[in-house]
C-alpha cells in the first residue's frame, strides 16, 4: 500500500519531497514558477529554506544508517530500482516533456527526443553499473591480505540548473544512487516542476524513504544551506562559475565536504579550410544556438581559418536568419524563449557591448515579440579576442565568428580563457585533428561534430569550468569513498 | 514455426497447472524455425517416468554449416548487429530478461518436465538466476571500455574491445536455462553472434527462449540454436573452420576432445567449464548444524548433478563421528518424489545412462571397502530415481573419492591437520571449487589461499552471483565465466596506433 502513489490533486506537484512524502515548507513560504514563452505564472511551489534542508538531511541520514534497507540492499537491486525509474520516466515521457517544455520554454519535440531520451538512457546506464563497482585485491608488501571497498560517500547534496532540469536530475541521481548514496536534490527555482514529478516516480519505483529528497528553492537560501551543511558529505553543483566559487568556499568553511562542479564555458569551435563547409556551418550553428544558447557547452567562439572566413560568415548568417523562433508547442519551432526576464536582459546587454566594442552585427540583436523572453538569433563577425562577447559566457543565442591564420595561433587563442569545458575542430586532416584535440585544454573535444554527448562518456571541465567528471565510469568515482582493508595473514602466498 | 500442442504426460500428479504444453521442437536459424536437413529427429525423455515427451529435430553437420553461415552474415561489417549502439544491445538483453520473467511459470514447468529437477527449485532458483544473469550482462554492454595508452614515440595509441565473431556454444543438461543464460549474456553484450548446441537430454526450454529472442527483436542470425548430439553436431561446431571461438560446458572427457578439435581445425579460441571433485573441508570449530546442512546441500543439490558438487567431504577427526551420524540422518530425511510436488527435494537423475553409471559407482564403492551408511539403490521402478546415498570411511585412493560421480552419492573422509587436508584436497586433477567451514579467521585464510580451486566458499556453499567469476583450475577448465571477467572470453582486443605530428602528455 505504501508504494501506491496518491492521486494528483492538481496538475503539478508543488510540495517538498522528503522521506517519500510531500511536505509544505516549514516557513509556509511559496514562490511562483513562470512560463517563459508568455511570461505568465504557471503555479506556486513550496519554497524550501534551511529548516527544510535540515529535515531532508535528517531523512537522508536515517536512510543511510548502517543496517538500513538501503544499506543492506543488494547492489543489483539498487540497479533494478534505477531501471524501474527509467521505465517510469519512459512511461510518462510525453507528460514530462510537456511539463518541461512549458516550464523551460524548450521546443516540445526537442524535449521529447533529446531531453527525455537523455534522461532515460542515463538512468538505465547507471542502473547497469550498480553491481559492477569493483574494489580490488592488492598484492601488498608483507604478510597481509589487502582489498578495497568502494563504499557510498553518504548524504550527497545536489544542486542542478534550469537549462536541462530533468536530464540534469538524471545525471545526478544516476551515479549517486547506483553507488548507494542518499540524496538531497535542489532543482533550480526557475524549473522545479519536472523534478518534483520525478519524486513521485522515485516513490512509485520503490526506493526506500529518505534515499531521495527533492527541495525546490533558491540558491542563496536552500542552496547555500546545502553547501554549508555539516551533515552533508558531498555536494555536486552544476551552474555558473560565479556560484561554483561560492560552493567551494562554503565547503571549505564548513566540513570540507567533497565538491564536484560543472560550471560555465566559452567553448572554442575551430574550423579549418579543408573542413566540409556544409557540415561545419550547420554544426557550428547548432553548437551555439541549441537550447536558445543556454548550454554550458555552447560553441560561442568560432575560429574560422582565413581562406574560408568570408564564405563561412555569409553562410552562418543566412542559416541564422532562417532559424525559426516560435511557441515551444509548435512543431516547426527551432528556438524558444530565454528562461527568464533577467537572462534575456543579460543577453541583450552583452549584445550591446558587442556593438559598442566594434564587432560587426550581421543579423538579429534585439528582443523578439511582445510576450515572453525571446531574443533574435544574433551573429557577430570581425570579433576580436578582447571583446566582452569573446570572453564572457553569454548563455544566449549569440554567435561570435573570429578569423585565424595558423594552427599554433588558434591553439593559443583557444586556450586563452579561464574556462575549459569543451572544444571542437572541423577538418579532414588527421594530423590537424590529433594536434588540436591533444593541445586544447578542454574536458571534451569534438572532431567533426558538436554536442555529441552520451551517458557513457565522461564530461567535465578543465580550469574554471569545473572539478571532476560526470557520466561514464568516471562519474561513479565521484560518488564513492574508497576504504582499504588490510588483514594480517599467517603466511602470504602469491 | 509449427509448435505442437500436446497434453501433459498423464501419469504425473502435479501440484500446479500443467495440462497443455506449447513446445517448439525445430532448429532455430536466422530467426526461423526449420527441420534438420536430414529430416532426422530424436526423442526427449521425461526422466521422472522414462517416457518420451516429444521428438525434436536433430541437427547435424549440414545444419551447423547453415547456422554458421547465418551467424557470419549477421556479423558482417555494416550489418544491423554491428551498427547497433552498444546500449541497444544491452536493451535487447534486458527485454529478453523481462520476457523470461514474464513466462517464468511456464519455463519452470517445462524445465522440470525435461530435466526432472523439483519445480520449486526451477521456479525459485533457476529462473530468477537466469533473469539476473541476463540483466547483469545487459548492463555491461556499453561499459566494456578499451584504453588509451601512453606509448613511447609520437603516436596516439588506443585499444578497441571488439567482438570475436561467430561463437559456438555447447551447453549441458544439468541447468539448461541457466547455462544458456551464462553463455548468451556475455557473448551478446560484447556483440558476437552465436551458434548454440543444446544438450540432447534437455532441448526444450532453450528452444522456447529462442522464440523470445526473436520476439524481443534480436536481428536474424545473431542467435542460432541447434538441438543435436555431441559426436555429430557438437563435433561439427568444434571442428568448423568458420567458427571463431567455442565455449563448452560439460565433462572433462569431452573437454579434451574440444581442445584437440580446435588445434586440428582453425585454432579457434576455447573456453571450458568441466568437471570437478570439489573438497568441502569441515574444521572442528565449525558450527556443526550449519556445516552438516551445507555439506548435505553441497552434494545433493540438483540430484548431485553439479560440476561443483562438494563430493569429498573432509571432516576433522574430533567431530567426524557426530558429523557422519548427523549427515546420514539428514540424508535419510531427504524427500524423494515427483518433482512437481512442491515438497520434493530430490528428483530423478537425467537419463538411463547416468542412472546406470551412478549405481555402478555405488557398487564399486562397496567393493573397494567404503562403508555405505544409507541409500544405495534405485528409489522407484519408474524413471531414474536413485536413493540419496552416503559413504563413510572413504579413503582418498578409492574410485569414489577420485572420479566424478555426478549423482547423489556423498563421500565423507577424516583428517587430522590443516596441512594434511590441504595436500589431500589438492591431490586431484580437478580444481573447480572448494569450501571451508570454520570460525577461525587465520585458518580460513590459510586454506582459501592454498586451495587450488577457482571458487572457494567460506562457511557457505554453492553461492553464485552473476557478478562473481566462476571457473576451474587444472582439468576443471580454462577461463572464467560471469562477472566482468566473463567478458574477456568474448573479446578480441585490437590495438590502434596513429602517428601524430607531436605528442604531448
Amino acid at each position: 500500500i505504501g508504494t501506491i502513489p496518491p492521486p494528483l490533486s492538481a496538475p503539478y506537484l508543488t510540495q517538498i519531497f522528503i522521506d517519500n512524502e510531500w511536505h509544505d515548507s516549514v516557513s509556509g513560504k511559496v514562490f511562483p514558477v513562470y512560463d517563459p514563452a508568455t511570461g505568465e505564472q504557471i503555479c506556486e511551489v513550496q519554497e524550501a529554506d534551511k529548516a527544510d534542508v535540515d529535515k531532508a538531511v535528517q531523512a537522508a541520514r536515517r536512510a543511510f544508517a548502517l543496517g538500513s534497507p538501503w544499506r543492506r540492499m543488494d547492489a543489483s537491486e539498487r540497479g533494478r530500482l534505477l531501471a524501474k525509474l527509467a521505465d517510469l520516466v519512459e512511461r510518462d515521457s510525453v507528460y514530462l516533456a510537456t511539463m518541461e517544455s512549458l516550464d523551460c520554454g524548450k521546443p516540445f519535440l526537442t524535449t521529447l527526443f533529446v531531453d527525455l531520451q537523455g534522461t532515460i538512457k542515463t538512468l538505465r546506464y547507471f542502473a547497469g553499473y550498480a553491481d559492477k563497482i569493483h574494489g580490488t585485491t592488492i598484492p601488498m608488501d608483507g604478510e597481509y591480505l589487502t582489498f578495497t571497498r568502494h563504499e557510498p560517500i553518504g548524504v550527497c547534496g545536489q544542486i542542478i540548473p534550469w537549462n536541462f532540469p530533468l536530464m540534469m536530475a538524471a545525471w545526478k541521481l544516476g551515479p549517486a544512487l547506483a553507488a548507494g548514496n542518499a540524496v538531497v536534490l535542489k532543482p533550480a527555482e526557475q524549473t522545479p516542476l519536472t523534478c518534483l514529478y520525478l519524486g513521485a516516480l522515485v516513490r512509485e519505483a520503490g526506493f526506500p524513504p529518505g534515499v531521495v529528497n527533492i527541495l525546490p528553492g533558491f540558491g542563496p537560501t536552500a542552496g547555500s544551506a546545502i553547501a554549508s551543511h555539516m551533515g552533508i558529505d558531498k555536494v555536486a553543483f552544476t551552474g555558473s562559475t560565479e556560484v561554483g566559487k561560492l560552493i567551494q568556499e562554503a565547503a571549505g568553511r564548513s566540513n570540507l565536504k567533497r565538491v564536484t562542479l560543472e560550471l560555465g564555458g566559452k567553448n572554442p569551435n575551430i574550423i579549418f579550410a579543408d573542413a566540409d563547409m556544409d557540415l561545419a556551418v550547420e554544426q557550428a550553428h547548432q553548437g551555439v544556438f541549441f537550447n536558445a544558447g543556454q548550454c554550458c557547452t555552447a560553441g560561442s567562439r568560432i575560429f574560422v581559418e582565413e581562406p574560408i572566413y568570408e564564405e563561412f560568415v555569409r553562410r552562418s548568417v543566412e542559416r541564422a536568419k532562417r532559424r525559426v523562433l516560435g511557441s515551444p508547442s509548435d512543431p516547426t519551432t527551432e528556438q524558444g524563449p530565454q528562461i527568464s526576464q533577467e537572462q534575456q536582459a543579460r543577453v541583450l546587454e552583452l549584445i550591446q557591448s558587442g556593438i559598442s566594442e566594434g564587432a560587426t552585427l550581421e543579423c538579429g540583436g534585439k528582443a523578439h515579440g511582445l510576450k515572453g523572453f525571446y531574443v533574435e538569433p544574433t551573429v557577430f563577425s570581425n570579433v576580436t579576442d578582447d571583446m566582452r562577447i569573446a570572453k564572457e559566457e553569454i548563455f544566449g543565442p549569440v554567435q561570435q565568428i573570429m578569423k585565424f591564420k595558423t594552427l599554433e595561433e588558434v591553439i593559443e587563442r583557444a586556450n586563452d580563457t579561464d574556462y575549459g569545458l569543451a572544444a571542437a575542430v572541423f577538418t579532414n586532416d588527421i594530423n590537424k585533428a590529433m594536434a588540436i584535440s591533444t593541445a586544447v585544454q578542454a574536458g571534451t573535444v569534438w572532431i567533426n561534430c558538436y554536442n555529441a554527448l552520451s551517458t557513457q562518456c565522461p564530461f567535465g571541465g578543465y580550469k574554471m569550468s569545473g572539478n571532476g567528471r560526470e557520466l561514464g565510469e568516471c562519474g561513479l568515482k565521484e560518488y564513492s569513498e574508497v576504504k582499504t582493508i588490510t588483514m594480517r595473514l599467517l603466511a602470504k602466498n602469491s | 514455426m509449427r509448435p505442437k500442442l500436446i497434453v501433459a504426460v498423464p501419469t504425473l500428479r502435479t501440484s500446479c497447472h500443467l495440462h497443455i504444453i506449447l513446445i517448439v521442437f525445430q532448429l532455430f536459424i536466422n530467426n526461423q524455425w526449420q527441420d534438420a536437413q536430414s529430416g532426422k529427429t530424436f526423442p526427449t525423455i521425461n526422466p521422472s517416468t522414462g517416457e518420451v515427451i516429444c521428438h525434436v529435430a536433430e541437427a547435424d553437420k549440414t545444419d551447423v554449416d547453415r547456422a554458421v553461415k547465418a551467424a557470419r552474415a549477421a556479423f558482417r561489417l555494416g550489418s544491423p548487429w554491428r551498427r547497433m549502439d552498444a546500449s541497444d544491445r544491452g536493451l535487447l538483453l534486458t527485454r529478453l530478461a523481462d520476457a523470461i520473467e514474464r513466462d517464468a511459470g511456464y519455463l519452470a514447468e517445462l524445465e522440470t518436465l525435461d530435466n526432472g529437477k523439483p519445480y520449486a527449485i526451477s521456479y525459485c532458483v533457476d529462473i530468477p538466476n537466469v533473469v539476473k544473469c541476463l540483466r547483469y550482462y545487459a548492463g555491461w554492454a556499453d561499459k566494456w571500455e578499451g584504453k588509451t595508452i601512453p606509448i613511447d614515440g609520437d603516436y596516439f595509441c588506443y585499444t578497441r574491445h571488439e567482438p570475436i565473431g561467430v561463437c559456438g556454444q555447447i551447453i549441458p543438461w544439468n541447468f539448461p536455462l541457466l547455462m544458456q543464460a551464462w553463455k548468451l549474456g556475455p557473448a551478446l553484450a560484447t556483440g558476437n553472434t552465436i551458434v548454440m548446441k543444446v544438450a540432447e537430454q534437455t532441448p526444450l526450454t532453450a528452444l522456447y527462449v529462442a522464440n523470445l529472442i526473436k520476439e524481443v527483436g534480436f536481428p536474424e542470425g545473431v542467435v542460432n540454436i541447434l538441438p543435436g548430439m555431441g559426436p555429430s553436431a557438437g563435433a561439427a561446431i568444434a571442428a568448423h573452420m568458420d567458427v571463431d571461438k567455442l565455449a563448452f560446458t560439460g565433462s572433462t572427457e569431452v573437454g579434451h576432445l574440444i581442445q584437440q578439435a580446435s588445434g586440428s581445425s582453425n585454432l579457434k579460441k576455447v573456453t571450458l567449464e568441466l568437471g570437478g571433485k570439489s573438497p568441502n573441508i569441515i574444521l572442528s570449530d565449525a558450527n556443526m548444524e550449519e556445516a552438516v546442512e551445507q555439506a548435505h546441500f553441497a552434494l545433493f543439490f540438483n540430484q548431485g548433478q553439479c560440476c561443483c558438487a562438494g563430493s569429498r567431504t573432509y571432516v576433522q577427526a574430533d567431530i567426524y563421528d557426530e558429523f557422519v551420524e548427523r549427515s546420514v540422518e539428514r540424508t535419510k530425511n531427504r524427500v524423494t518424489g515427483d518433482p512437481f510436488d512442491l515438497k520434493t527435494e530430490h528428483g530423478p537423475q537425467i537419463d538411463d545412462e547416468q542412472f546406470k553409471k551412478i549405481l555402478n559407482y555405488i557398487d564399486i564403492g562397496k567393493k573397494e571397502g567404503a562403508k555405505m551408511l544409507c541409500g544405495g539403490k534405485a528409489a522407484s521402478d519408474k524413471g531414474y530415481f536413485i536413493q540419496p546415498t552416503v559413504f563413510g570411511d572413504v579413503h582418498d585412493q578409492m574410485t569414489i573419492a577420485r572420479e566424478e560421480i555426478f549423482g547423489p552419492v556423498m563421500q565423507i573422509m577424516k583428517f587430522k591437520t590443516l596441512e594434511e587436508v590441504l595436500e589431500r584436497a589438492n591431490d586431484t586433477k580437478y580444481g573447480l571449487a572448494a569450501a571451508v567451514f570454520t570460525k577461525d579467521i587465520d585458518k580460513a585464510h590459510y586454506l582459501s589461499s592454498g586451495l587450488r580451486a577457482g571458487t572457494v566458499w567460506i562457511n557457505c556453499y554453492d553461492v553464485f552471483g552473476a557478478q562473481a567469476p566462476f571457473g576451474g583450475f587444472k582439468a576443471s577448465g580454462n577461463g572464467r565465466e560471469l562477472g566482468e571477467y566473463g567478458l574477456d572470453n568474448y573479446t578480441e582486443v585490437k590495438t590502434v596506433t596513429i602517428k601524430v605530428p607531436q605528442k604531448n602528455s
